[in-house]
């Protein structure tokens, strides 16, 4: 599912200028070439001090998915340095000097797996440089150990301390002339390298946006109308001024977007900001705040009439064709079998273990800020506009945050803290309650698909028709809330249509770990999974054979979004690797126990996974092992971190198929974690996580390891009962997680 | 009217109203911000810390109710890190985002202190109350088990 990474690259376009953009438009392209944009300048990221310490900066945000380990370590091998050595510095904002800082789209690994290289490359190459000025010999017969550079003919060595002076002065090479090491020769790349905040995590350190503590601080939180969008009429202020440590309360009236589609960034939402000593004063003030809230429209919302409008939107013809080839009605009434099915699935939160916040300081017309953001270039510049001062005089300072799973894409948690700073003229820590973070979460937004397939004789798949019920209006889509006319399996089915209806909605959506995917791959990886079983084959075999059909390309090739189109051999490959490993030639058809396969390419990265479970008489669903097949490339850059992003993508997987955002009257039911619930571990199976090595450029795993899980599970559910999961959460398909 | 704590082995005052969470208390009035506020109503564990060697829910304490009692948090679990939870943790490189692992550190701690050689019914019964976002159930496991068949270390 390509379409988050083409909106969130269009979102990222915003910030900062011309370089930035030209950086965002073929991300893909970048991991394959050297240097497009302007060359990053290696002693941005490189500091070698007289004594031999060598520290590199980490450019992006930390959200958990080993950034700051992993960029770092790129460096660190072309540079030949000693990674036991190596310090690591987190990098302000500063795009100009570091290149793209965001995390988002699983996009750090290709896009600086090119880059970042071959500034360490010249880096060593100014060091052997000056080593060779001052030996007088050509740099040619100079090699490097890591931190030292020698000249075996004459036995002469020097350590990167010593040459560092005088290598700062060289010219910095072109980096398209760099040469870069034979990936047999690596030792730190391909090897697994220990989270670098390791000893900070487990001592206790303040590693975290929480943490963050500035002299004169006070905190900060924010009471919302709980229907999205509502304004403050009136509010008992003066009273809550007068409790204990309260500083300030401050009434926002908000610059809410009044579009019909809710924007990706609509602007402040209005409440009461309460200002205090300590946040647990500020959080008890709100006790005794007495809101009057004009609901506004949002307040006719209910989960139960968007099912209703979306079962009448299924039986209209479809508001907007998405693609459309051969005739799929013809196909559909000469066809030896049919299937219907309409699939749901619910709208999502976050639940960011770290709710949202930002410390800002604003003084002397200066702002600063320490943020979890995963797009604080964005932050900044909403940041400036919301103030009205320049994003000059704004300092961005990146800290680690407690998850980020795509909430922190957005900045709202940042202008607000920035707004409340300057209103006080006093540093402020806002911090959200969990019950905040969850309400006024930028949710991924529910839909429902009507599908319609149809087979010939031999069991061959020869026409689909998928009606997408979605938000948004005409065909302007909530964020989040789209579709790709490329989407699987189009092309690959000798008659096919996709269409979509959009129904109106007031309530904030974004971009969950793989946005579109984690709930698209659940319908159409269940829906193949169906047709198979209709005709009574074997759905990894079904699957195998539409991969191997031939193509009806998209008109207007290349692929919207920049992304390479599905390549059917990769997919191939993961989805013989798992089945491989899974033992899936050998499943036995035993009640009660039963495994499903699935898979997915999405963010670049192909994967494949097959669960197996359990289900007793009272249809709680026990998950009994996983095996999960990736192909991301040739390189495997941190190797246990990369199996903790296949465990994580996994059981978030898991954790979404319990999960579920209702609307009452346009309030979300939903106040804390008990009842928007993640896997525990008494419930995480044995999980084995198998790398597809092909020649194909490193890509990410942020998110590509976490859609197919979820149709992997609902299928082994129906292998194991009879029964197929349609509806999402489990509970609403009659089953539960044991 | 000041608390008188025991934090870490030291005695600390602090002036806060008795039913302040003890969360609150050790993060924004001690300066211990090791613990975290993940829920506030106890579900999620990213404020455990040990009381009298029970691991407990900060945020669920009032700070009232523990003055005589001896609070340990992640910071007294030793002066370097070098608790084998602490080790092992670190050696099986369990740590994604970190910010439950304070909490789940201060569980295995507790739980291993009763029971040196839990089975993996154990460990589950002892950690299931530590939610983790990320998904590192299976290194927490695996550092668990690590820990506890650790050679024992001279204290």
């Amino acid at each position: 599912m390509r379409i988050p990474r083409r909106t969130f690259l269009q979102m990222t376009a915003l910030a900062g200028g011309g370089f930035a953009l030209g950086l965002y438009k073929r991300p893909y392209v970048l991991a394959q070439g050297p240097g497009a944009p302007p060359a990053l300048a290696p002693l941005a990221f490189i500091r070698i001090a007289a004594n031999g310490t060598i520290t590199l900066m980490a450019r992006g945000p930390e959200i958990g998915q080993g950034v700051r380990t992993m960029l770092p370590m790129l460096i660190a091998e072309e540079l030949d340095a000693d990674w036991s050595s190596v310090r690591v510095e987190q990098a302000d904002l500063d795009e100009a000097k570091y290149g793209p800082q965001f995390a988002g789209g699983s996009m750090s690994t290709p896009i600086s797996w090119e880059p970042l290289r071959r500034v360490g490359a010249a880096a060593r190459e100014m060091l052997v440089a000056a080593a060779a000025q001052q030996w007088g010999v050509a740099p040619s017969e100079c090699t490097t150990q890591p931190g030292r550079v020698l000249h075996a003919a004459s036995g002469r060595s020097a350590g990167y301390g010593e040459l560092a002076a005088s290598a700062a002065a060289i010219q910095p090479p072109s980096p398209d002339k760099v040469h870069l090491k034979d990936p047999k020769d690596y030792r730190i790349i391909g090897h697994s390298q220990r989270n670098i905040d390791s000893h900070g995590i487990v001592t206790g350190k303040p590693l975290f946006g929480i943490d963050i503590a500035v002299p004169g601080m006070l905190h900060a939180v924010i009471q919302k109308c709980p229907v999205y969008a509502g304004k403050v009429k009136s509010a008992n202020i003066d009273e809550v001024k007068k409790l204990p440590g309260v500083r300030h309360v401050l009434k926002i009236d908000g610059t809410l977007s009044t579009d019909v589609v809710v924007p990706d960034e609509p602007g402040m939402e209005p409440g009461i900001a309460i200002v205090a000593d300590k946040w647990w004063q500020a959080q008890q003030a709100r006790k005794a705040l007495k809101v009057e809230w004009d609901f506004g429209t949002g307040q006719t919302q209910t989960t139960e009439k968007f099912a209703g409008r979306a079962a009448e939107l299924l039986l209209q013809a479809p508001a907007n064709t998405l693609r459309s080839y051969g005739n799929i009605d013809q196909a559909f009434k000469s066809a030896a079998k049919t299937v219907d099915a309409t699939y749901a699935y619910p709208f999502l939160a976050h639940g960011t273990l770290e709710p949202q916040g930002t410390t800002a300081s604003f003084k002397d017309g200066k702002l600063e800020i320490w943020t979890t953001s995963q797009t604080p270039g964005q932050g900044r510049d909403l940041v400036a506009k919301a103030l009205g001062i320049d994003a000059t005089s704004i300092t961005v300072h990146l800290i680690r945050s407690g998850g980020g799973f795509g909430r922190r894409l957005m900045n709202d948690y940042m202008v607000e803290a920035a707004w409340i700073t300057k209103q006080i003229d006093a540093p402020v820590k806002l911090l959200w309650a969990r019950e905040d973070d969850i309400a006024h979460d930028a949710f991924r937004p529910g839909g429902v698909h009507g599908f319609k397939g149809g087979l010939d004789a031999q069991g061959k798949l020869v026409s689909w028709r998928q009606h997408f019920i979605t938000y948004g209006d005409g065909a302007k889509t909530a964020a989040g809330a789209d579709i790709d006319a490329s989407e699987f399996p189009s092309g690959r089915v000798p008659n096919y249509a996709l269409y979509s209806s959009a129904m109106a909605l007031q309530l904030r959506t974004g971009w969950l770990r793989a946005p579109g995917a984690n709930a698209i791959c659940f319908v159409v990886q269940s829906f193949i999974d169906e047709l198979a079983a209709a005709a009574g084959r074997d759905p990894l075999e079904f699957q195998l054979e539409l991969l191997d059909a031939p193509v009806v390309p998209m008109p207007g090739q290349p692929e919207r979004g920049g992304d390479p189109p599905l390549n059917p051999e990769r997919l191939k490959g993961v989805l013989q690797l798992a089945a491989d490993k899974a033992g899936w030639s050998r499943r036995q058809k035993t009640a009660g126990r039963g495994m499903g396969i699935a898979c997915y390419y999405c963010h670049l990265g192909y994967f494949a996974e097959v669960a197996e479970v359990s289900v007793d008489a009272q249809n709680r669903v026990t998950v009994s092992h996983i095996w999960t097949a990736g192909d991301v490339g040739r390189q495997i850059i941190n190797p246990r971190a990369a199996e903790s992003m296949g465990y994580g993508g996994v059981i978030e997987g898991l954790s979404h198929m319990g999960q579920e955002i209702t609307l009452v009257d346009g309030r979300v039911q939903q106040t804390n974690y008990h009842q928007h619930p993640m896997m525990r571990m008494r419930q995480i199976p044995q999980i084995e996580v198998f790398w597809h090595t092909t020649d194909n450029p490193p890509t990410g795993m942020g998110e590509p390891t976490l859609p197919p899980i979820i149709p992997a599970v609902a299928n082994a559910i129906f292998a194991a009962t009879g029964k197929r999961i349609r509806t999402l959460p489990l509970q609403r398909s009659g089953f539960s997680w044991a | 009217m000041p608390l008188q704590l025991t934090v870490n082995k030291e005695t600390r005052a602090v002036d806060v109203a008795p039913d302040t969470p003890l969360l609150w208390v050790l993060r924004d009035v001690l300066d211990l911000k090791g613990a975290k506020y993940g829920c506030g109503i106890g579900v999620c564990g990213a404020c455990t810390v040990m009381i009298d060697g029970r691991a407990v829910r900060s945020c669920m304490t009032h700070v009232g109710s523990v003055a005589g009692q001896q609070i340990t948090t992640i910071e007294g679990l030793s002066p370097d890190g070098t608790h084998p939870v602490q080790q092992a943790w670190e050696e099986v490189d369990v740590a994604q985002c970190g910010y439950c692992q304070s909490g789940q550190i201060m569980a295995a701690a507790a739980l291993l202190e009763h029971n040196p050689h839990p089975t993996d019914a154990d460990i589950d019964s002892a950690m299931s109350g530590n939610l983790c976002r990320c998904g590192t159930y299976p290194r927490i496991r695996e550092a668990i088990q690590h820990a506890a068949n650790a050679p024992v270390q001279a204290k």
